[in-house]
């Protein structure tokens, strides 16, 4: 049977980092690259050998070649996120607008991806490149909670897309927040963005339209919020967003992590607050001379 | 530093030429153009299933290199694929995909899934960064009910209840903004995406001649090429054309003679078994 092992493809190891040496550079980065991830080689690898007899998920062990990338992907998020803790769980939010350019490729997309049960992943950046990482990691999280016997913890979620986006990160666009409950620590939201850091907060946002919430969080933000204060937190500051952000739009969709569970919530155009100079929603201008119109689309 | 562990032989696709492509292009070289789809291809979800609409035309830079194209694939005999971009990996990679959904249908025994389909174009497509031009409208029925996905050449992929791709899918989207709602039947469906089409055909230049459908619901498919011809040839010469000899200058005349005879030898080799 073909041994797929070839073509481009994350490598979550680490060790295939070859890069061409130019003069005065050691090897020394290469050794510690193979070195500081040799264990987790090894389990990935046997995962991977795996896989690429299975459906086509291409793999990696492919040598990444120095060369300028271009790394403005055209299909992206343009997108705002927000992960924010609470007491007993967290609320993750985001817009829906998906942009090609100038073109909104899908206006009503769903940005909060699950990883397990308990976490969940708000995803922005390149649309590619963030379905691409969730897909492998909730592959690694299902492999590791059989082997674990025990749901998967927010801190691992976290850490396996970290390891992702940071070992791909000259080839990768993506910035995502990483949330959600479990046993020992409770609610925590993780911030992964563009580079591969990884950092707690108690709250975090993302994507192109978070430019216009950090002095409103910095405002509106206080520890230990109840569930309901938390929601509309998210829902306010998200709109906020979407009515400044042009790459932001759509619909705010929200998910709820907590004890208890996993609660998926939709808040349509209309049932979002109208801010400073924003016009009610109106199908079209002839609607307010003409009576006989045909129905338009609503959600 | 030795690798820790053993690799097998590289293969996949080698980067190098693209870098060079690119010096090529910076210092002034025409790209010979490649046949694209300039297209307009749609899907939409029904109560009862998927509608899938394409135009025909497969344009050669300015150029009309095929006035019928067919863009929309066979994936499994439940689920089909309309592709936009470059033509040839819109074909090759849904040929590529439509071969591996039949063998995985003989090693599970059972229909194939439009995840399943997704899945292995998204995971190539990807792996490709791009390079592989193909955006797809991908659309059937399974067990686990109707289903409409869309697939971007970089990898990305969306799920809807409507879709369009394709350098006409403004157009198209103008019309199925307007006019779609959930539950339609199937004869409003197929109107809907003819519609979408035309407009597309009508108002993209990259778009034009006839309209496909495919209707994919239950257990049955109807694959309705050319549903619709809203540009006929208007004008065709009643007289016909002929040429007559006298027309064409010769300019050389060289005759060769047709060897005369074959030699036929009889009792040659006595077949062995």
């Amino acid at each position: 049977m073909e041994n797929k092992l070839s073509g481009f493809g994350l490598d979550p190891t680490g060790v295939e980092r070859r890069t061409f040496l130019e003069e005065g550079e050691s090897s020394l980065k290469q050794s510690l690259y193979s070195l500081s991830l040799s264990l987790s080689a090894s389990l990935y690898l046997a995962c991977f050998l795996l896989l690429s007899l299975k459906l086509g998920f291409i793999l990696l062990l492919l040598s990444i070649y120095k060369m300028d990338l271009d790394l403005s992907a055209p299909h992206s998020t343009g997108t705002t996120i927000i992960g924010v803790t609470y007491n007993g769980g967290v609320v993750l939010g985001a817009d829906s607008r998906t942009s090609t350019g100038m073109y909104v490729a899908n206006r009503a997309s769903d940005k909060i991806t699950e990883l397990t049960d308990n976490v969940y992943v708000c995803r922005s950046g390149s649309a590619a490149d963030t379905q691409v990482i969730s897909d492998y990691v909730r592959y690694f999280l299902h492999q590791h909670t059989i082997q674990l016997g025990q749901p998967a913890t927010v801190k691992v979620a976290a850490n396996l897309v970290r390891l992702l986006s940071y070992q791909n990160k000259n080839m990768l666009q993506a910035g995502v927040i990483v949330g959600g409950w479990d046993k020992y620590e409770g609610g925590q939201i993780y911030s992964v963005p563009l580079g591969g850091t990884i950092l707690r907060q108690p709250f975090s946002i993302g994507g192109s339209g978070s430019s216009y919430l950090y002095g409103f969080f910095d405002q509106a933000w206080k520890e230990d919020m109840t569930h309901e204060e938390a929601e509309q937190l998210v829902v306010k500051a998200a709109s906020l967003a979407m009515a400044r952000d042009g790459a932001s739009g759509g619909v705010v969709r929200t998910v709820t992590i907590n004890a208890e569970g996993v609660t998926r919530k939709f808040y349509g155009g209309d049932t979002l607050p109208l801010w400073h100079d924003e016009l009610e929603p109106t199908n079209s201008l002839l609607d307010l001379l003409s009576s006989s119109v045909p129905e338009p689309m609503s959600t | 530093m030795g690798r820790m562990t053993e690799l097998p032989t590289k293969g996949g696709f080698s980067f190098d030429l693209c870098t060079r492509n690119d010096m090529l292009l910076k210092n002034g070289l025409q790209m010979p153009p490649f046949r694209k789809t300039g297209t307009t291809i749609v899907g939409l979800v029904f109560q009862d299933g998927v509608v899938l609409g394409a135009d025909t035309r497969a344009t050669e830079g300015p150029i009309v290199a095929d006035k019928n194209f067919e863009k929309i694939h066979f994936m499994a005999p439940n689920i089909y694929c309309c592709g936009a971009g470059t033509a040839a990996d819109t074909e090759a990679v849904t040929d590529m995909v439509s071969s591996q959904l039949q063998l995985h249908r003989y090693a599970t025994g059972r229909e194939s899934r439009v995840v399943t389909a997704l899945t292995l174009l998204k995971s190539h497509l990807f792996s490709y960064q791009g390079h592989v031009s193909a955006a797809l409208v991908l659309g059937g029925f399974d067990v686990t009910g109707p289903h409409l996905h869309t697939v971007y050449p970089h990898g990305s992929t969306d799920t809807l209840p409507f879709a369009t791709m394709g350098s006409g899918s403004l157009a198209a989207m103008s019309v199925f903004e307007s006019k779609y709602r959930e539950g339609l039947t199937r004869e409003e469906g197929i109107e809907l995406v003819a519609e979408a089409i035309c407009a597309g055909i009508f108002n993209d230049l990259g778009s034009g001649s006839n309209v496909d459908v495919c209707v994919i619901t239950e257990g049955k498919t109807e694959y309705l090429r050319n549903y619709q011809l809203p540009n006929p040839r208007t004008y065709i010469s009643s007289k016909g054309y002929t040429f007559v000899k006298g027309q064409t200058e010769v300019l050389s005349t060289k005759i060769t003679s047709i060897q005369p005879k074959v030699e036929a030898v009889e009792g040659g080799d006595a077949m062995e078994e």
